[in-house]
């Protein structure tokens, strides 16, 4: 953290949450450090060549117009200036093993949650563009499926293991770890802590097409106790509505092109090709963290997801204005 | 040499009005304006001896690669697999072979995914959009090798069970429309 | 052909016998036919200067779109086909193209001392095949056909499902033509440089530019077939339906990105290591002594063409391969830093123990040093694999490599172009110009680039066509996109520059910068023949070293185009050739090949159908002329 207060204040720039700096995890922290590290080495050489080299250059004959006569050789200085370029190179040499020690070093403790037993273990399956997220359960009927927001304990580590359904994605939460790509035909684990509570966006860092722009997903880390509470709330298939506008948007739903690729537990509707919709209301944006979670943004996303996200693969949706309210109504029931 | 430039200029302009078709990407596109359901036939008899002219479909279905591609994604999506497996037929009947019961114009085939059929063919009428109906009308026209080869699919990522599209044949069309079709 | 004694001075009327000899054919097919490596490689300069210009246009176009959050300037199709367009120009069509083939086929056989580069055909098909692929690519892009999925199009994306239409295919075959083209000019530049060099040019006394083009042309052998390897896997992929990249049916998506950053690494190193020997030469002419520490630099260039072989996987960081590997490629890509440091100490303590003459060429070395030096290090950061988790794909990656590509070969770019021009067009660049040039470029280079270091650790993420206003990136786009006037600016007034001082600037004569190698040892522009009095070497630095009667080659007909070809390592005569002279083949030959290449992205029957024409333009190019090639030993040796 040494710097960027004072860097980021001189060029006034606000670094935004979407940051590497500042982390939240461990692993976030050990990378910044050693970010740090290896910044101030760079920086220290930089000066010193260019120092170097303005030195150099100080004295400099630009005032003839011609060219000046060639220098006679001089073997013996140049050799006497051969041991301090030899000296540097040796210097160059250890300091970039001194950066290999430490990387290697860094690397090991930001790949250390790999040894714990009892990790949280999340599938995440990229979409083109949205993530599918998957709490594996032995219990098939435990198991929680939900799209784009992940939620984990604080405190406790956490494995994603990665697949693609299309094309490779990346998954990137620069306030929690690096990124890792999902490869199509591959499927590997990515481990991670988180030590603060609070709301932490990534975004697809893989070009994936159209809309790889808009791919997002937030990590939510809260407390185990609020963790354990919101699986157990995921679990539960959608429940009837009461509200008769519900009810009717609930009509609607299943009678249009909704049911063609989105799942609501507890309804006829069970197709897998888009995000599970059972406890939309739960979320706090749409759209991969493009839109909020508002009745405003939800009708708008509906009625023309095109305009949103050109290329996106929900289809306009041109309901008549009281069905497009019933369906709003009704997908706000899905807590 | 200006005059090479000239000519250069003049050809380069003059192909980038003529932009290709088969790279075309609409995203939101405009429904045709002509109700097509309303004037396809979906049977051989009628009274005189006119042939069964089908109405125009909107070419950008039939020339985009981008558009055929959705329509290749759709019937998997969309479960058309199901019943017609991957062209093969099962439940449903084959899509690869030259016997097309209700016509193999892309009219015909809208009018059978929209309207449904006797025995088993569902109706997607306000399941789906329009212009979705219309990119797997396009791909299930390719399965038989009715599409240019430069447009219909090449493999998919996938397990491969049949040729890509771009691969098979033009199996000449028979059934109410095969008269016209076969013309081509 | 007995020598008595070594004469240093050509035979009377020697010149208008040699001029007739080598003059190449005028006219609108005579253009066709030239196979004299000035044109050829004055060909290559123009043309990527042209795709240079062109890749900044589309660079503009990005940076607008990216200048505000949600801007509308553009939807994701376009900004997706601009981007991908951008990078394949830049690389493909514009760095090695002018960097290698450009300097390389101008510069080599004048600092050789011969009179031809060697296979002049070979090397002119190599400037048409070029012309096609670029005229491939850009006719796709204005058509809505331009490559959307990146400079380097990753698999699954860019395979046949997720890329339909004929996008990539383009792109692929681009790559063929453009690869072919590199590898027939490293054919033509290596063998030049064992072969052609002028009698007493030993190793150890060869220019490090002509050290620098050896050991790229042997870097382009090895990593060029590897992307046509993969670019014709990919189209195999997307035409007749093999699997190589289908993880479904025993694929690998990994194993493309093996495949191209096996090239694509080497591939950067051929564009930077040029650049390092323009800066080689000009610091020793502009420090006015022998450039320092001549056997650790060629030693570093040569390591650095061998280590760039090394570090690929660097690129793959995030793949999630197991960390092992991942730390013996940091361990390759912080040992490839060394070579490039020495070469640097080397420079420095060459301009400390000279006298800097900081004419416009030296102004833009300076520049290389304050520009590529941030991009070096940026490099550091991003070998550490911690680090590179966190920002790889991020504009951070963005501004390391604009850095090293625009401060590694731009900079030099243009210091050899003030250095050689004078040469080739016989004037001398203005002064003021060249100096307004510089600052605005500079200037503008940083703002657009330094920004985008802070923008990539701040989490914005590349090839996005746009980002939302919550992320907070607007300002430092918008500081981003304000630096593209100036650098564009800059280069308008080189462009100026340029045709002012072809019309009216101050005339050149043979050396204006007193310089020490073989290439100022003749008029400029150079007749068509290079040299009147072929020269012989006596040191590292030809003219600096030479005696006051050094020999000159004798013997060479000058009513037939013979060439003095020498021995590898030593440079004793060995025996004289024919030049094949001016040719139609190249030209033809390059059109059949390009319509079969273009046409099998369609049908794969092309190759068959196109193996006739292609088979009956070879040779036609190959047959032989009437009277048997001249090719007469030299008996006796030439000592010094």
């Amino acid at each position: 953290m040494i710097g960027v207060g004072p860097i980021a204040a001189a060029l006034l720039i606000d670094p935004g949450a979407h940051s590497m700096f500042g982390g939240a995890s461990t692993q976030a922290s050990h990378i910044e450090w050693l970010y740090w590290l290896i910044f101030w080495i760079c920086f220290v050489v930089y000066v010193l060549v260019i120092a170097a080299f303005t030195r150099a250059g100080a004295r400099n004959y630009r005032g003839d117009p011609g060219m000046l006569p060639v220098l006679p050789k001089d073997e013996a200085g140049d050799r006497r200036a051969g041991w301090f370029v030899g000296t540097a190179v040796v210097v160059t040499i250890l300091t970039l093993f001194f950066v290999l020690v430490e990387t290697v070093i860094t690397g090991k403790k930001v790949e250390s949650a790999t040894t714990s037993k009892n990790p949280v273990t999340i599938n995440v399956i990229g979409h083109q563009w949205w993530w599918e997220v998957i709490y594996p359960n032995p219990q098939a009927d435990q198991t929680v499926t939900t799209a784009n927001e992940i939620h984990v304990p604080v405190g406790k580590p956490v494995v994603i293991l990665t697949n693609s359904a299309d094309v490779i994605h990346s998954f990137w939460p620069p306030n929690i770890n690096g990124k890792r790509d999902l490869l199509p035909g591959y499927s590997s684990a990515f481990w991670f802590q988180v030590d603060k509570p609070g709301i932490y966006r990534g975004q697809c860092a893989e070009f994936c097409g159209l809309q790889h722009a808009h791919m997002g997903f937030s990590i939510i880390a809260e407390s185990p106790e609020q963790f354990a509470q919101w699986q157990q709330n995921q679990v539960k298939p959608a429940g009837d509505p009461t509200d008769p506008e519900a009810q009717r948007g609930k009509q609607v739903f299943l009678t249009h092109a909704c049911i063609m690729c989105h799942t609501v537990r507890g309804t006829d509707a069970g197709s897998r090709f888009g995000p599970d919709l059972t406890h939309l209301a739960s979320r706090q944006m749409i759209a991969a963290e493009t839109l909020p979670n508002t009745r405003g943004a939800v009708a708008g996303w509906i009625v023309d997801p095109q305009r949103i996200k050109p290329g996106t693969q929900m289809s306009p949706n041109p309901l008549a204005p009281d069905d497009l309210q019933a369906v709003i109504t009704y997908l706000q029931t899905l807590q | 040499m200006s005059r090479c430039y000239q000519f250069a200029v003049l050809a380069t302009v003059a192909l980038s009005l003529s932009a290709c078709k088969r790279e075309t990407r609409e995203f939101r596109p405009v429904p045709p304006a002509q109700n097509v359901l309303n004037t396809v036939q979906v049977s051989g008899l009628n009274p005189g001896a006119n042939p069964v002219v089908p109405p125009p479909a909107p070419s950008v279905y039939q020339e985009s690669a981008y558009a055929v591609s959705q329509g290749q994604t759709l019937y998997n999506q969309y479960n058309c697999v199901g019943c017609h497996a991957n062209g093969g037929g099962g439940i449903g009947p084959p899509l690869m072979d030259n016997n097309w019961i209700y016509g193999s114009e892309p009219a015909n085939v809208f009018a059978t995914i929209m309207q449904g059929r006797p025995n088993g063919m569902p109706s997607f009428r306000n399941r789906i959009p329009e212009y979705q109906a219309w990119e797997i009308v396009a791909y299930v026209r390719s399965l038989s090798g009715l599409l240019p080869k430069d447009v219909a699919p090449a493999r998919s990522d996938t397990m491969n069970i049949k040729p890509a599209p771009e691969s098979m044949p033009r199996q000449t069309p028979t059934g109410i429309t095969g008269a016209t079709e076969q013309s081509k | 052909m007995a020598v008595s004694e070594p004469i240093a001075v050509a035979p009377v009327g020697a010149a208008e016998r040699l001029e007739q000899t080598w003059r190449q054919p005028p006219g609108f097919w005579g253009w066709f036919k030239n196979t004299h490596h000035t044109a050829i490689g004055v060909r290559f300069m123009v043309t990527s200067f042209i795709f240079l210009i062109l890749g900044g246009i589309l660079a503009a176009l990005m940076r607008f779109q990216l200048s505000r959050p949600e801007n509308n300037l553009m939807g994701p199709d376009f900004y997706n086909q601009t981007f991908s367009m951008h990078g394949s120009t830049m690389i493909f069509l514009f760095a090695v193209p002018m960097m290698f083939q450009g300097f390389g086929v101008y510069v080599v056989p004048l600092m050789c001392g011969a009179r031809n580069i060697a296979f002049p055909r070979l090397n002119a098909f190599s400037f048409y095949i070029y012309v096609g692929g670029g005229l491939l690519l850009w006719i796709g892009y204005l058509l809505n056909t331009g490559v959307d999925t990146g400079w380097f199009s990753y698999v699954t994306l860019s395979g046949p499902q997720f890329s339909p239409g004929k996008r990539v295919d383009f792109w692929a075959q681009m790559i063929t033509f453009t690869e072919v083209s590199a590898l027939g000019v490293a054919i033509c530049i290596a063998t030049t440089i064992l072969r052609h060099r002028a009698p007493g040019m030993t190793l150890n006394r060869m220019p490090i530019l002509l050290w620098e083009k050896l050991t790229i042309s042997m870097a382009v052998i090895f990593a060029m077939p590897a992307v046509m390897v993969v670019s014709s896997m990919l189209l195999m992929d997307r035409t007749v339906g093999t699997h190589f990249f289908n993880p479904a049916e025993g694929g690998d998506v990994l194993l493309y990105q093996h495949l191209f950053w096996f090239f694509g690494h080497p591939e950067v190193y051929i564009i930077f290591l040029p650049g390092t020997a323009i800066v080689s030469t000009t610091v020793a002419v502009f420090a006015r002594r022998h450039i320092f520490g001549y056997v650790p630099i060629v030693v570093s260039v040569v390591a650095t063409g061998f280590l760039g072989f090394s570090v690929w996987v660097h690129h793959m960081f995030a793949t999630g391969i197991p960390q092992i590997s991942e730390s013996f490629f940091t361990a390759a890509s912080l040992m490839i830093v060394v070579p490039t440091a020495v070469q640097f100490y080397c420079w420095v303590t060459t301009i400390w123990r000279g006298k800097l003459q900081m004419k416009l060429p030296m102004l833009w070395i300076y520049g290389f040093f304050f520009v590529f030096l941030i991009g070096g290090l940026s490099g550091v950061m991003l070998a550490s694999v911690p680090v590179d988790w966190q920002v790889h794909d991020t504009f951070f990656v963005v501004a390391h490599f604009h850095y090293v590509l625009i401060g590694g070969a731009l900079f030099p770019m243009f210091a050899g172009l003030y250095f050689w021009i004078p040469k080739m067009m016989g004037r001398m660049m203005d002064d003021m110009l060249g100096k307004v040039h510089f600052w605005l470029f500079f200037v503008g280079f940083n703002l657009t680039f330094f920004t985008m270091h802070f923008l990539g650790l701040h989490g914005m993420p590349r090839r996005v066509y746009t980002y939302l206003p919550e992320m907070h990136w607007g300002t430092l786009n918008a500081l981003s996109t304000s630096g593209v006037a100036l650098m564009s600016l800059g280069v308008i007034v080189f462009i100026v520059n340029f045709f002012q001082s072809r019309a009216s600037g101050e005339l050149a004569g043979d050396n204006p910068w007193a310089a020490g190698s073989l290439d100022w040892a003749t008029p400029s522009p150079p007749p068509s023949y290079n040299f009147l009095e072929p020269p012989t070497v006596n040191g590292r630095e030809a003219l600096w070293e030479a005696l006051p009667n050094q020999p000159i080659v004798g013997g060479l007909r000058d009513d037939v185009r013979e060439v003095l070809i020498t021995h590898s390592l030593d440079a004793e005569p060995e025996y004289k050739e024919e030049d094949p002279g001016p040719s139609i083949w190249p030209f033809i030959t390059s059109i059949v090949v390009g319509i079969v290449f273009v046409e099998s992205i369609f049908t794969p029957w092309a190759i068959a159908w196109g193996a006739a024409p292609v088979g009956a333009a070879l040779i036609a190019w190959m047959w032989p002329k009437g009277s048997r090639p001249l090719r007469r030993r030299v008996e006796e040796k030439w000592s010094v």
